[in-house]
Formats: C-alpha cells, sequence, structure tokens
C-alpha cells in the first residue's frame, strides 16, 4: 500500500454547534478521492482540518507522515479553495496570482527566476488561460477565476492537490479544461482529494468516493451511483450558494 | 509667481520640507495598497488617532514624540490586528474605542504637559512641515527606508496574506508574523507622515493614490508603482502651491492627490468611452453562475 499523504483521525470540529464528529480519513498517495456530500454536512470542513484551516476540536491530523504542527513540506500541497478571496478593488493580473502559487517553494521572495516562470507558463498553460496572463482576474469570468486558482496550486508543483468544490458553477468548457489538467496531474503521479457536489466529467478518473453526511463519514468506497432524476443524462446539478457575507470595514472575516 | 517660488524653494527649511514631504509621498502609497487591498482603507487613519496618544506622552515626559508615537501607535496596530484576526462583530466597537480612546488620551494627555498650547496640537494633527529640521529628516529618511524595505521588498509575500490569507497558510507562509510586522508598519508610516500632512490625514495618503492607481491599472505591481508616483507628484505639487498661496502644506498635498484622483478619473472615463467606440460593444456574455434545481 502507498504510503498517506493526508490522515485525519478521529477528527471533530465543532464551531456553536458539533460540524464534525470522529472522522476518520486516509488518502494514500496515488489516489483520487473525491468528498461527497449535501450543502452544509461538513465536507468542506473535513478538507479544511486536514489543512490545518479549521482547527480541530478532538483528534489528530497528519499530512505527509507528520503531525500537522511539525508539517514544513508546504510546496508538496497546492491548496484549491472554492473562490477567489474576496480581495480589494486593487486589480491583480491573472499572472501575478499564479505566481503566488511558487511562494512556498522560494523561501524570502525576490525576483521570479526562470524555473518558477517556467512552473507559471505551464501551469497557465495546463488549465488553457496563457492568453489571459496580463488580464486583470476581475475582468475574468467565475469559471475562468476557478482555472487562475487550479494554475495557482499546480504553479506550485505540489504532490497534493486538494480542491474545495473546483467545479461549483463552473461552465462547460472550463469544467473541461479543468478535468483535462486534473487528468495530467494524475498520469504523473499526483495524489486529488477533492470536494464535489457532483462529479460530471471527472467521474472517470475517481478512484474512492467519501460520502460525509451530518458530520461523519457514511460511506468510503467505490463512487455511489446517482439516485432518482440526480442520474438523469444532462442532469446539472448545480445549486444556488449562499451570498457570501460583504465584509466588514477591517477586512473579511 | 514663478520668481518668487524659485526663491521660496531656494530657502532650506523649504528643501527640509520638500525632502520629507516626498518621503511620505513615496512610502504611504506603498505601504496603503496592502490596506485597500484588505478593505482596511480607514485602518490608517484609526492609526493616526492612537497615535496622539503616544504624542502626548511624549510631550509629558520631555521624550521625543515620534519614538513615543511609533511605539503607541505598533501597540495600537498589533491590538487592531489581533482584533481583526479574531474577526468578531464586537470588534468594530473595539476598534472604535480604541481610536477614540487614542485622540481623546492624547489631547488630554497634551494638556498636562507643561507650557504646550493648542499650537503644538494642531501641528500633530495637520503637520508642521515647514518645521522640520535637519534631525527630523534624517529621522523620516531612515523610517521611510524601514518601510519601503518591507511593502516593496516582500511584496510577494504580503500581497498574498492580503489577497487570499488562507491560501498563503496552506504555503507555510509565517502569516500571523507578517499581519504583525505590516502592522506595525502602518504604524511607523503613520508617525513618518505625522509631521507632513499630519495626524488627522495621514490616510489620505495612503489611500487616495491606491485609489487613482487602480483606475488605470491592470496588475498590482503596476497599481503600486503608479500609486508611488502619484504619491511622489501629488506631495512636489503640494508643496509648491503651499509655496505660492501660503497655505497649510499637508492640507494641499492631500488636496493635490484628490485632484490627482479627479484628473485621472476623467481621463480614464474618456480613453475607456473612446476605445469603446472604436471596437463596439463589448460582446462577451457571462456563462450563469447557476442553474436553480427546481
Amino acid at each position: 500500500m502507498n504510503p498517506p499523504v493526508l490522515e485525519i483521525r478521529h477528527g471533530a470540529v465543532a464551531y456553536d454547534r458539533p460540524v464534525l464528529r470522529d472522522v476518520n480519513l486516509t488518502v494514500r498517495s496515488g489516489e483520487v478521492v473525491a468528498v461527497l456530500g449535501a450543502n452544509g454536512s461538513g465536507k468542506s470542513t473535513m478538507i479544511r482540518a486536514g489543512l490545518g484551516l479549521v482547527p480541530l476540536a478532538e483528534g489528530q491530523v497528519e499530512l505527509f507522515g507528520a503531525p500537522l504542527r511539525r508539517f514544513r513540506d508546504w510546496q508538496r500541497i497546492g491548496y484549491v479553495p472554492q473562490r477567489l478571496g474576496a480581495g480589494g478593488g486593487v486589480p491583480a493580473t491573472v499572472g501575478e496570482v499564479v505566481s503566488s502559487g511558487r511562494l512556498a517553494r522560494r523561501g524570502f521572495p525576490g525576483l521570479l527566476r526562470a524555473g518558477d516562470r517556467q512552473a507559471v507558463a505551464r501551469a497557465l498553460a495546463a488549465v488553457d488561460l496563457t492568453d489571459r496572463t496580463h488580464d486583470p482576474v476581475a475582468s475574468l469570468s467565475g469559471g475562468q477565476q476557478q482555472r487562475t486558482l487550479i494554475a495557482r496550486a499546480l504553479a506550485g508543483e505540489p504532490d497534493l492537490l486538494v480542491l474545495d468544490e473546483p467545479t461549483a458553477g463552473v461552465d462547460a468548457k472550463s469544467q473541461e479544461a479543468f478535468a483535462q489538467a486534473l487528468r495530467d496531474f494524475v498520469r504523473h503521479g499526483g495524489t486529488v482529494l477533492l470536494v464535489a457536489h457532483e462529479l460530471g466529467p471527472l467521474q472517470p478518473i475517481i478512484t474512492r468516493a467519501v460520502v460525509v453526511h451530518d458530520g461523519v463519514i457514511a460511506h468510503d468506497g467505490a463512487v455511489p451511483h446517482p439516485a432518482g432524476h440526480h442520474a438523469e443524462p444532462g442532469h446539472d446539478h448545480v445549486h444556488p450558494h449562499a451570498p457570501q457575507d460583504p465584509p466588514s470595514i477591517w477586512g473579511r472575516e | 509667481m514663478n520668481v518668487n517660488l524659485i526663491e521660496i524653494m531656494s530657502l532650506p527649511f523649504m528643501q527640509r520640507a520638500l525632502l520629507g514631504a516626498l518621503i511620505t509621498g513615496l512610502i504611504a502609497p506603498s505601504l496603503g495598497i496592502y490596506l485597500v487591498q484588505r478593505r482596511m482603507s480607514l485602518i490608517g487613519d484609526g492609526i493616526g488617532h492612537i497615535a496622539l496618544t503616544g504624542v502626548g506622552v511624549g510631550l509629558l515626559t520631555g521624550t521625543s514624540p515620534v519614538l513615543t508615537a511609533i511605539i503607541v501607535s505598533a501597540l495600537g496596530a498589533v491590538a487592531v490586528e489581533l482584533i481583526r484576526e479574531r474577526g468578531r462583530t464586537s470588534g468594530d466597537i473595539a476598534l472604535a474605542i480604541l481610536f477614540y480612546g487614542g485622540i481623546a488620551g492624547g489631547v488630554f494627555l497634551v494638556g498636562l504637559a507643561p507650557g504646550k498650547g493648542s499650537a503644538n496640537l494642531t501641528s500633530y494633527l495637520f503637520g508642521s512641515l515647514l518645521t522640520t529640521s535637519a534631525t527630523d529628516l534624517t529621522t523620516i529618511a531612515i523610517l521611510g527606508g524601514c518601510v519601503l524595505a518591507v511593502t516593496v521588498g516582500l511584496r510577494p509575500w504580503l500581497f498574498a496574506i492580503c489577497q487570499d490569507e488562507e491560501y498563503a497558510k496552506v504555503s507555510g507562509l509565517p502569516v500571523r508574523a507578517l499581519n504583525l510586522l505590516l502592522a506595525v508598519m502602518t504604524a511607523v508610516t503613520v508617525t513618518v507622515a505625522m509631521r507632513s500632512v499630519g495626524l488627522l490625514l495621514v490616510s489620505a495618503l495612503m489611500v487616495v493614490p491606491v485609489a487613482a492607481a487602480q483606475l488605470v491599472s491592470r496588475g498590482f505591481g503596476g497599481t503600486m508603482t503608479l500609486a508611488m508616483l502619484g504619491g511622489v507628484i501629488s506631495a512636489g505639487a503640494g508643496i509648491g502651491v503651499s509655496a505660492g498661496y501660503d497655505t497649510a502644506p499637508g492640507a494641499t498635498i492631500v488636496l493635490a492627490a484628490i485632484a490627482l484622483f479627479i484628473l485621472v478619473a476623467a481621463v480614464g472615463t474618456a480613453l475607456r468611452r473612446r476605445r469603446r467606440a472604436d471596437t463596439g460593444p463589448a460582446a462577451v456574455c457571462e456563462p450563469p453562475e447557476c442553474v436553480l434545481d427546481s
């Protein structure tokens, strides 16, 4: 068996009420694991806890065999959040955002070296955004912005990609470009942990599915078949998401 | 008036004033851009309020008001950062108490200081460029250099934490240390700008050049360069006008920055209109964000 790259043991997360209870998840090198579940099931919280973005009330997290607190090899992880941070009014180009994917590898920030620039160019090509490098990200469609975030993660040349609902509300062309980028990443030995609402064109590359329901893992194994009208061909299962809270005067919460 | 202006600018105290203003104009937007990116544009104003307590402490104890202002405003900035980090709604009230406590404390302490009238208070609130001594100028230059080293030297890191703090965390950046560093540098910038534009106007020089720059720029690096250029132009123009018309330098610099913003906005709008007329209406249709599942 391949070594585990991400492991949550007896993980529990509580905000005002318990969100996750006694969750056990092991992702091994080379796997492509989809975390499925309804809105509010705790699936996003689970992977965010796995990255240390949400504190665990109980349990432990290990990344590449090291306890979270002692883990320093962050360049091995590429994280793709649900959406581009709200950011302020200051524009940033696609190239600038993707370049920040190199930070974990660069140490003290100086000028980008040739190797950094090549990695950024490769990542932009992988998501088919090379011609938008110098455009402000705010001028891109939602799907293109999502691809920018994937390029940012790919630019760091990680071993593990962690994606939080990468295809929610993304147009078909972007979904296809995204699936292709992910297939290439997996073919080169990458490990993927992704939260998804529906798999779409990703389905063929998923090796294991984990279903989170009401804060516990309800299924861990083969990809479950969709039920009812969800199974109809061409069913576009995308839920409207709650609007983001407007930022307060001292920043995002 | 031209000859008059050249004559005035040949006076050493005017040259020191100009130099001090130019340094402030250069560094304030280089820091302000991060605050704007975080939607914390008004924080500089709050830190300025807190710095006044530092000034009061300095005048009362007979130590350098610049030194005490840096210390007190840095403590205040760190407190603000800790409140932001916790991100609770009650933090809003905490900030208000901190800011108004800062300015009230400053006025109170200055009143206690022996032989210090309201004229002195005014010089800290609205700047006193014309009394800049050679020593003051050295202090401004050194502190300004520190701020620039951080805001320009650490730009990729600071950009990352202000753009997407969670991503920066997963990149392994020392997010908390960088946030605190940014807070302390905000305090230093406020103190440097205290001499030129004053504590009540400092925020303008941090924010307005950035606002003007982002009207025409496409990226973060470009915005930063343009904003710093805009800050320097505003400072130079402000000093020139204030020398010619004998107006308060600090207020004139801020008005120059706002005039620059309006000018850039007007020219930018005109250019966009012409470009649109050349290429016809943009036919890009956003794909639907979501389909209702009824």
